[in-house]
């Protein structure tokens, strides 16, 4: 601890290493960390959320060596060579990931606060069984929660990335509002 | 005005505007947020409902040097929330009147020292007696607000009811309950708070309405408007949760930010946010009704009460839109509507999606089917018989001048539902079989913005610009949670100017920034702000025509080029319009007679309900919700709109329970307060008829609130239909039924032997 109380990062901690979005990090942190904190501080990839804090709400869901897991209880030595994928590893090159132009063509987003945990899951699912039927689709969104879209929606998000449904699959780049940051995060 | 046969961008399904950032993580939302040398706020609340506050001790262990540590005593300004009746302190003061009053708050650096102080405050109590039911507050067992408990009452008369009854042949009563409902927002709320003698009290955060805590922060702090700034960040969700709570907590933190010298950020955990923020009001809604032998209305009476909890908060407004929802879309020549709000021991309630209309209009629509068993009529049949048309006058003597096509909706309901088929199929079936089916159909309307002169008094002012580096913005004060402001009005805008969607943007929804175009409630935007919008882009237009030679028609460079040439002239584009109400607009408050809502948007929606008779689980199975709202100015977020309140209403009937003990709710969990989830919700089909609403952004009418007012009487209903077994209360969660399934059962004889 420094005069000031604050937790610095040295060798205090063991070094903890794992792959995020493709790309080698190591962390000095205190093992029992929730991956959640440290993806969001220590990290700054904070576009995982915290909905309860206790596994219920999956807006911290994270993909963790090809599972779907809730950031908020993994501790992060659980995570020790991990390959981790969060909502900042979905688009590709500036491309949007074709769930993310479903969602965005499908109204699959409102508030958009549960949307970076729904992705995950959905990406999970989809990387399961590419082609899933609304029963799968379901089951494979049940742990994530969203309160604005009565899930409806975020089906149809599903099922037109996964070219399932009647509605087409979003094949050619939606045309995308402006890509800068919006005026909040100036 | 145009509709969209005619419209480029209005009417079409364009991206949501903040969509990208919101799918790639970049969006940021308040706990996203960080500021240099940034401290952390938390609050120490009261343990007990009702008492004086003795002696506040902090345990010697902690070093409390290291700590902000703010009381009553340190706000500069009036320790009140300003919302409509000054009553709420912003700190305890001497007394708590519910649980989880703030009473001190705490800031320091370290999370973890903050949260171990917080359980090193005792604070010792003189407890008083709490009441915690809208029967003991009328009871007056004890009086915890003003000198009778009543934080609000309203009567609306109609006719001559007493004379009606003696006439009637059929006279029906009942008696109707809901519970409390959590918001359930998946981002708690946060806010983070800047103070200095040059700026005064500046706050970012997750909220609906700037300028309510702005008002809010200017009588905590007395300070001028020019030191008083309020930022909103994208907020992940808010459904009425974020109108009032976000004064209190800006509040808090900026009393933290000046006393420690520093930013301080304050975010609720789950656990927190549950138990001390507001909820829908529960009500007990009385019933009776006059009808003569054909089953058409006589007199409508009503006895409309709510829990309001220790404060007054938005009781009153509550109750003022429930009692105007409360007779439903149907024509009654008599009316008498008690309408009051009694102050309890529990944690004040406040705005939720409906606002009052979804406790009124259960009411009112499960009573007509009871009305309709009563009568032997088909409970569609009853409904139709006395429906409101154009040229009727509604409970307050409105008279409608807008077309109503409730016909229409009922058919194509009915149509689209296969409803009677169903009905007597289900009944056909049910016979033979554990799992009982049924359908349950309702009426309501919604009205869209203020109340009666609200608008007026909001006298809200909104506009577009052309900044020098030829940025088309539009200024309001409302804002994004979800639900589309972003996206419509930027279409709006785009479309009156001539010029491409992508072309628009929203200014930031910063006080120092854009005027005060009212908070963001009362399904007002699309109606009154894009009405403001779409005025203010086709003034713009006449100027730069009249003053800057653009011509009749004109391309986006043909556009900046006149703006270039206006700016020249007369230094900025800017064209801002004020509210106008529209022609013989009349109102009176006292009497609660007149024109209650600028519009209605009118619906009809049908659930059918399977009841497992073994597990005495109810689940919803098919959803049909057929709706009039003006014109729909973006087709997937209206059908995203009516979906996501279709859930929650399903949600309120079905699932919600906030269970409260002493007056402290115990459930603050989601793990044990349960919504619906993707395996919950069943098919939703939405169906829109579009009448445009010449006063309104494009014809459209208000919709974000309507979907909740229907779907819980409608599945009561359908479980009357299913099981023979009239519910009356919700939350009906399984025991419920399980209690009212048995009790109907006549009791077996016992076998002879």
């Amino acid at each position: 601890m420094s005069a000031n109380g604050k937790v610095k990062a040295n060798a205090h901690w063991p070094a903890i290493r794992f792959t995020v979005n493709g790309e080698s990090r190591m962390v000095n942190v205190p093992p029992m960390k929730r991956l959640l904190d440290v993806l969001r501080e220590d990290l700054h990839l904070t576009g995982t959320k915290e909905g309860c804090g206790e596994g219920e709400c999956g807006s911290c869901s994270v993909r963790m060596d090809n599972e779907l897991v809730n950031s908020c209880l993994v501790p992060v030595l659980q995570a020790e060579g991990a390959e981790i994928q969060t909502v900042e590893g979905l688009a590709l090159d500036g491309e949007l990931h074709p769930l993310q132009k479903a969602f965005l063509k499908n109204g699959g987003a409102q508030c958009g606060i549960c949307t970076p945990g729904m992705l995950m899951a959905a990406a999970q699912l989809l990387a399961h069984s590419p082609h899933p039927d609304e029963v799968e689709i379901r089951e494979g969104l049940a742990g994530n929660l969203c309160r604005c879209t009565g899930f409806i929606r975020i089906f149809e998000s599903v099922a037109a990335a996964a070219g399932t449904s009647a509605s087409a699959p979003a094949k050619e780049p939606v045309k995308e509002p402006e890509m800068e940051q919006t005026h909040h995060a100036r | 005005m145009s509709t969209h046969a005619t419209t480029r961008i209005v009417g079409a399904s364009v991206p949501r505007k903040e969509g990208v950032d919101k799918l790639v993580g970049r969006a940021c939302y308040i706990d996203d947020m960080e500021r240099e040398g940034m401290w952390y706020g938390a609050t120490v609340r009261s343990t007990i409902p009702r008492g004086l506050i003795g002696s506040i001790a902090f345990d010697r262990r902690i070093d409390w040097s290291e700590f902000t540590v703010v009381t009553a005593a340190d706000i500069p300004g009036e320790n009140i929330i300003q919302l409509i009746i000054a009553d709420q302190p912003c700190l305890a003061d001497g007394k708590v009147n519910h649980c989880e009053e703030p009473i001190l708050l705490l800031a320091h650096h370290d999370k973890h020292k903050l949260r171990e102080a917080l359980g090193a405050v005792n604070v010792e109590y003189e407890p008083l007696p709490p009441i915690f039911t809208i029967e003991k507050s009328e009871r007056q067992e004890q009086v915890v607000w003003g000198t009778d408990n009543l934080l609000k009452s309203f009567l609306l008369e109609k006719g001559d009811v007493d004379s009606a009854w003696a006439r009637a042949a059929h006279v029906v009563e009942g008696e109707y309950r809901t519970g409390a409902q959590e918001h359930l927002y998946i981002e708690n709320q946060g806010v983070i708070a800047e103070y200095s003698a040059e700026d005064g009290v500046t706050v970012w955060g997750s909220l609906q309405c700037p300028y309510y805590v702005f008002k809010a922060l200017r009588g905590v702090f007395d300070l001028p408007d020019d030191k008083v700034r309020v930022i909103q960040t994208e907020t992940g969700g808010a459904f009425g949760g974020k109108e009032d709570y976000p004064s209190v907590l800006a509040s808090h933190a900026g009393l933290l930010a000046k006393k420690s010298g520093r930013p301080v950020k304050m975010i609720y955990d789950r656990m927190e946010d549950l138990a001390v923020t507001t909820k829908r009001h529960p009500a007990r809604v009385r019933h009776r009704t006059a009808l003569d032998k054909d089953g058409k209305l006589l007199a409508i009476q009503i006895d409309l009460d709510t829990d309001g909890g220790a404060y007054a908060t938005l009781s009153s407004t509550v109750l003022s839109r429930a009692t105007l929802h409360s007779t439903g879309p149907y024509l009654c020549p008599n009316v008498r509507v008690r309408a009051r709000s009694w102050a309890t021991n529990h944690v004040p309630y406040g705005a939720f999606r409906g606002f009052g209309a979804p406790q009124a209009i259960f009411a009112m629509e499960r009573h007509m089917d009871e009305i309709a068993t009563a009568l032997g009529i088909d409970p569609v049949d009853l409904r139709r018989r006395n429906f409101l048309h154009e040229g009727d006058t509604n409970a307050t003597e409105q008279l409608m001048r807008e077309p109503i096509i409730l016909d229409q909706l009922l058919d194509r309901a009915l149509q689209e539902s296969d409803y009677h088929a169903k009905r007597k199929q289900f009944a056909r079936e049910n016979a033979e079989n554990s799992i009982k089916r049924g359908m349950g159909l309702v009426a309501f309307y919604h009205g869209s913005g203020f109340t009666g002169s609200g608008e007026l008094y909001l006298n809200s002012l909104g506009g577009v610009d052309v900044t020098p580096e030829g940025e088309v913005r539009v200024l309001v004060s409302n804002t994004e949670f979800g639900q589309g402001t972003n996206t419509i009005l930027t279409q709006i805008a785009s479309e009156a100017l001539g010029i491409e969607y992508s072309d628009v943007t929203m200014a930031a929804p910063d006080t120092d920034m854009v005027p005060n175009s009212g908070p963001t409630v009362a399904s007002r935007t699309s109606m009154v702000v894009g009405h403001l919008i779409e005025r203010a882009c086709v003034q713009l237009i006449s100027m730069l025509r009249e003053q800057a030679g653009l011509g009749a028609t004109h391309t986006r460079e043909e556009f900046l080029a006149a703006c270039e040439r206006y700016r020249a002239a007369h230094g900025e584009v800017s064209s801002m319009c004020r509210y106008e109400a529209p022609p013989g607009i009349y109102w009176d408050d006292q009497k609660y007679h007149g024109e209650a809502y600028g519009a209605y948007a009118w619906a009809i929606y049908v659930a059918q309900v399977a009841v497992d008779t073994v597990t005495y689980s109810a689940e919803v199975e098919n959803f049909w919700a057929v709706q009039e709202v003006g014109t729909v100015l973006h087709p997937v977020m209206a059908a995203g709109q009516i979906e996501g309140g279709i859930a929650q209403g399903i949600g309120y009937a079905l699932y919600e329970k906030v269970v409260l003990a002493d007056g402290r709710m115990t459930n603050n969990q989601m793990t044990n307060y349960i919504m619906p989830t993707a395996q919950d919700v069943p098919p939703i089909h939405v169906y829109f008829e579009e009448i445009p609403f010449r006063h309104g952004g494009y014809g459209a009418k208000g919709l974000g609130e309507l979907p909740h007012d229907g779907p819980a009487p409608a599945i009561l209903n359908a479980i009357r239909d299913a099981t023979g077994v009239s519910f009356t209360a919700i939350p009906l969660l399984p025991e419920d039924l399980y209690a009212g399934l048995v009790a109907s059962q006549p009791v077996e004889e016992p076998a002879l032997p």
